[in-house]
């Protein structure tokens, strides 16, 4: 009996009558409880079981049921090791308690589920929509949403009104108070708002957040976000489950690679199989390419951000020499598509190997060039040593994952902590920060590009031959000489394309360290070839709702040097 | 300049009115040619600089020879440019602003000598001088970002003027050892002062340790009064989007483009002949060197140097800037005038 299904025992003891359902599934617990019990089981969850973050809230639309929304809380515990979905059936415009006061990541979730689905959520200090225009009518995510009905949507939002100056000049006013006062009193005419973004050139992407400024100083933050949101889940859901592998290319487009194989694997997991030996090794090693090529980019850009332009070329040759190996891969540099439910589209080519090694030396030189420019600069330190800091607590808070989380000293990686590819035959460590600044986050993504590459040596090393595709007809396509010589070849690629791979009913998360933290898919089938709900966890969309947190009180540099050190892609934010 | 002066009475037979007043609008022209050529070829250099430093090319094939001829094409093209002016400008200020802060450092460029004997305008108070005009920038960019009416370039300016009021100081500190050295404000004295070699310039710790030390402080103080990386803060494009230029276009832009080059020359060739012996040749027996190549080139270096620094080190922040200034800067740059006194008094070097 595994850490989770204890667990849902013990949730009946504890609950009783509440718990409607328990089901188990691939792996994955999920428990139904009665919406007037959801917060006390959530709260439960957190303080007694070690659930510590809310990875996500995902809604699904059954129209014919009387209940028709179902949403599902993600949780999981770092410190015992497990994951529970806690799942809720509600009605139209009924109201679901809010979760924001357990999780602060719950905010954001519940805003986005609000909007896509129209769900209500009592209690929620600010319920708006967040991924469509303020504008927008309707609620895409719903079954009966008129998909080729288009909107115009074009009047800007004021982040602040007046009273909120009024209301922070005020509270500035106070905090200036004191024996060691320079001014006494803050009028809100001495704040100024400004727009950083949508279109600025410290944002690198869509995004928006509009800063209260007294002088340098920022009181107070507020975020905008859904620029490029193109509802890739609404996509998905006409589309077979193999053509939804290129939109994941566009989420986050500096690891395309990475959301690939984790997407793929989500769907194998659903399926319930396991791809190939060599398979796995291959995506470790694309995976692992990914997550270097990711964190140079986030690491060069934070340093553009900060005036260190310089170090930009010493990194970013290697990363355009790395997309050089992968264009020669799969033909393109950004959006692979290479990854393919039950293995890969092709093998690696034969110099594959010799060349990534080449490669890799380069990056440890460019590495050691970029430690000597930055690591004990007395200049970059006084940028970036205390700025932008969260506490672990917060960061665990507010759904922190991957190296945003790491840099506050949590040592928690899942490709470590729920091995998935093979993982566990690797032998790397996890780097890990002390204060939770950009200066970690900085220094621990400049440490994990040296773990990676060990692991991409020890793959290359390891890797196994045989098949890169799973010999099974109802997931992959059949060799292409059984298509042109044979009609049985001829009907099982048509079926294939037209009606898509068959994924059984039932629904299953699956998840991976991307290279801003957890990827994950949750998939739900209804046995057709398309899906029926595909909703993307990405690790940006947590971290980023913790901004505003981070840079009140701070001065427009730090929050620019601390915006880069998120790495906040805007691709995989607005989905 | 005497040479042009005999010229003009002597060949032309002008009176010494006319004869002064055409030689200084012969020397006006040849001043502003030379610093537009100087902005040009400085840009051309800064790609290569940068360039080298990244271990990349830079420009390499407009004029085939390394590109030399991008800086040109450049010019050319923002010539070309649509002059944008916001409508909710202050559309005299806006206009007046660009004028002001190339002036500033045009003015400033008058007082510089050359060769021994090639200086616009060669008076006593020359050092003073300079220092006192090239103040103008801060009020032209003050003005830029004010009457751009956009939030980003008022903070921009109000950035650059705290920057430059403050970094004048110790700028100017720095410079009072060798005119306590030289005995004078002239500038053409103070090279003078400096004959013999490359021991006899002022930058020699063994004459004057505290001179040495100024010589750092100066060419901090400069890097922050050109508005040059780490200390680039009324620009700093990544988050001001580009400060007090943000709305500005084509040639008007041009203008703070030259100006900053300008500039950037400008506290380079005070540097050399306030402390690097001027147009002196660094050994007795390199009398053969054309005093101006002497100069320029030490200029050059320093400029090198500026570019060194701009393309290693990352950005200061906004209040650890004035920090530098008024806690490090200020009190050493006092520190050395007091020091640099009392050692001359000691050595009995004070004139």
């Amino acid at each position: 009996m595994s850490m989770s299904q204890k667990l849902v025992d013990r949730l009946r003891g504890e609950f009783g009558d509440a718990i409607l359902a328990a089901t188990s599934y691939r792996g994955d617990e999920t428990v139904t409880v009665s919406r007037d019990r959801l917060l006390d089981v959530l709260g439960h969850l957190r303080d007694i079981e070690g659930c510590e973050q809310l990875s996500d809230i995902v809604g699904v639309d059954y129209p014919k049921r009387g209940e028709r929304f179902e949403v599902n809380y993600l949780l999981r515990s770092l410190s015992n090791n497990h994951r529970l979905r806690v799942k809720v059936d509600v009605a139209e415009d009924q109201p679901v308690p809010t979760a924001s006061r357990l999780w602060r990541s719950a905010d954001w979730h519940e805003r986005e589920v609000y909007d896509l689905f129209g769900v209500p959520f009592a209690g929620h200090p600010d319920l708006r929509r967040i991924l469509c225009h303020h504008e927008f009518e309707g609620h895409a995510l719903r079954k009966d949403y008129p998909i080729e009905q288009g909107q115009e949507c074009s009047r800007p939002e004021h982040l602040f009104a007046d009273e909120d100056i009024v209301r922070a000049a005020r509270r500035a006013s106070v905090m200036a108070a004191g024996p060691d006062a320079l001014h006494d009193e803050v009028h809100p005419s001495d704040l100024l708002t400004v727009n950083i973004g949508p279109s600025h050139p410290a944002t690198h992407g869509a995004l928006r957040a509009e800063i209260l400024l007294d002088g340098e100083t920022i009181l107070e933050a507020r975020t905008e976000i859904g620029y490029i949101h193109r509802c890739f889940e609404k996509e998905a859901e006409d589309h077979t489950w193999a053509q939804v592998m290129p939109y994941t290319d566009r989420l986050n487009y500096c690891s395309a690679m990475l959301n690939n194989s984790i997407y793929a694997a989500a769907v194998e997991k659903l399926l319930g199989v396991e791809v190939t030996p060599r398979c796995q090794g291959i995506r470790v090693i694309v995976s692992e390419l990914a997550r270097i090529i990711d964190h140079l980019v986030c690491v060069c850009a934070n340093l553009v951000d900060i005036g260190a332009l310089t170090n930009y070329w010493y990194l970013y040759n290697i990363r355009e020499s790395i997309y050089e190996s992968l264009e020669k891969l799969c033909g393109s540099r950004l959006t692979t598509n290479y990854a393919r439910i039950g293995g890969l589209s092709h093998d690696l080519y034969p110099e594959f190997g010799a060349e990534i090694r080449i490669k890799l030396d380069e990056l440890m030189a460019g590495h050691t060039d970029v430690m000597k420019l930055i690591a004990r600069n007395r200049i970059f330190l006084d940028r970036t040593v205390g700025v932008g800091a969260i506490s672990r607590a917060d960061a665990l808070s507010f759904g922190f994952t991957g190296p945003c989380l790491r840099a506050t000293g949590l040592d928690y990686d899942l490709r470590k902590a729920a091995p998935y590819s093979g993982y566990e035959q690797y032998s790397f460590e996890i780097p890990t920060g002390t204060n939770g600044d950009t200066y970690d986050r900085i220094m621990v993504r400049m440490a994990e590009m040296v773990q990676s590459r060990s692991i991409v040596l020890q793959a290359l090393d390891k890797l196994p031959a045989g098949p890169v595709n799973l010999d099974d007809r109802a997931i992959t396509l059949p060799p292409k000489r059984n298509v042109y010589q044979s009609i049985e070849g001829v009907m099982n690629q048509f079926k294939l394309v037209y009606e898509g791979i068959q994924v059984p009913a039932g629904e299953a998360y699956g998840f991976g360290e991307g290279a801003n933290g957890e990827l994950g898919f949750f998939c739900v089938s209804d046995g057709s070839g398309h899906p029926y709900r595909l909703k993307v966890r990405p690790p940006c969309f947590p971290i980023f709702s913790a901004y505003t947190h981070l840079i009140e009180g701070a001065m427009i540099p730090d929050a620019i040097a601390t915006l880069g050190s998120l790495n906040i892609i805007a691709g995989e934010l607005d989905r | 300049m005497k040479l042009m002066y005999d010229f003009f009475t002597g060949q032309l037979g002008l009176g010494a009115a006319g004869a002064n007043i055409t030689v200084a609008a012969v020397m006006a022209v040849i001043m502003f040619t030379v610093m537009a050529l100087c902005a040009i070829i400085l840009t051309w250099m800064e790609r290569k600089v940068a360039g080298f430093m990244q271990s990349r090319y830079g420009p390499m094939y407009t004029g085939r020879f390394h590109g030399w001829a991008q800086a040109v094409a450049d010019m050319l093209k923002i010539l070309g440019k649509e002059d944008i002016i916001p409508a909710e400008a202050d559309k005299g200020l806006f206009k007046f602003a660009p004028i002001l802060v190339l002036l500033g450092s045009l003015l400033a460029w008058a007082a510089i000598p050359w060769a021994p004997d090639f200086v616009a305008a060669d008076f006593d108070l020359g050092l003073f001088y300079i220092f006192a005009v090239s103040s103008l920038v801060v009020i032209g960019i003050l003005m830029a970002g004010w009457a751009s009416n956009n939030k980003w370039s008022l903070y921009g300016a109000a950035r650059g003027a705290a920057q430059m009021i403050s970094y004048e100081i110790p700028l100017a500190l720095a410079v009072v050892p060798v005119v306590m050295r030289a005995g004078s404000l002239n500038p053409q004295d103070i090279v003078i002062a400096q004959q013999g070699g490359i021991w006899h310039w002022n930058i020699n710790p063994i004459t004057n340790p505290f001179l040495f030390i100024a010589f750092f402080m100066y060419f901090i103080a400069s890097i922050a009064e050109t508005n040059r990386g780490p200390f680039d803060m009324p620009e700093t494009e990544s988050e001001l989007v580009a400060g007090y230029h943000t709305e500005y276009t084509g040639m008007r832009f041009a203008f703070f483009f030259l100006a900053e080059y300008a500039n950037l020359f400008l506290v380079s060739m005070i540097a050399a002949l306030v402390f690097l012996g001027g147009w002196w040749a660094p050994f007795p027996g390199m009398g053969w060197i054309p005093p101006a190549l002497n100069f320029i080139i030490k200029g050059v270096l320093l400029v090198f140097l500026n570019m060194w620094v701009r393309w290693t080190l990352p950005r200061v922040r906004v209040d650890q800037l004035m920090h530098l200034c008024w806690k490090v800067m200020i009190p050493v740059s006092l520190l050395c005038v007091v020091g640099a006194g009392v050692w001359m008094m000691a050595w009995g070097q004070l004139k």
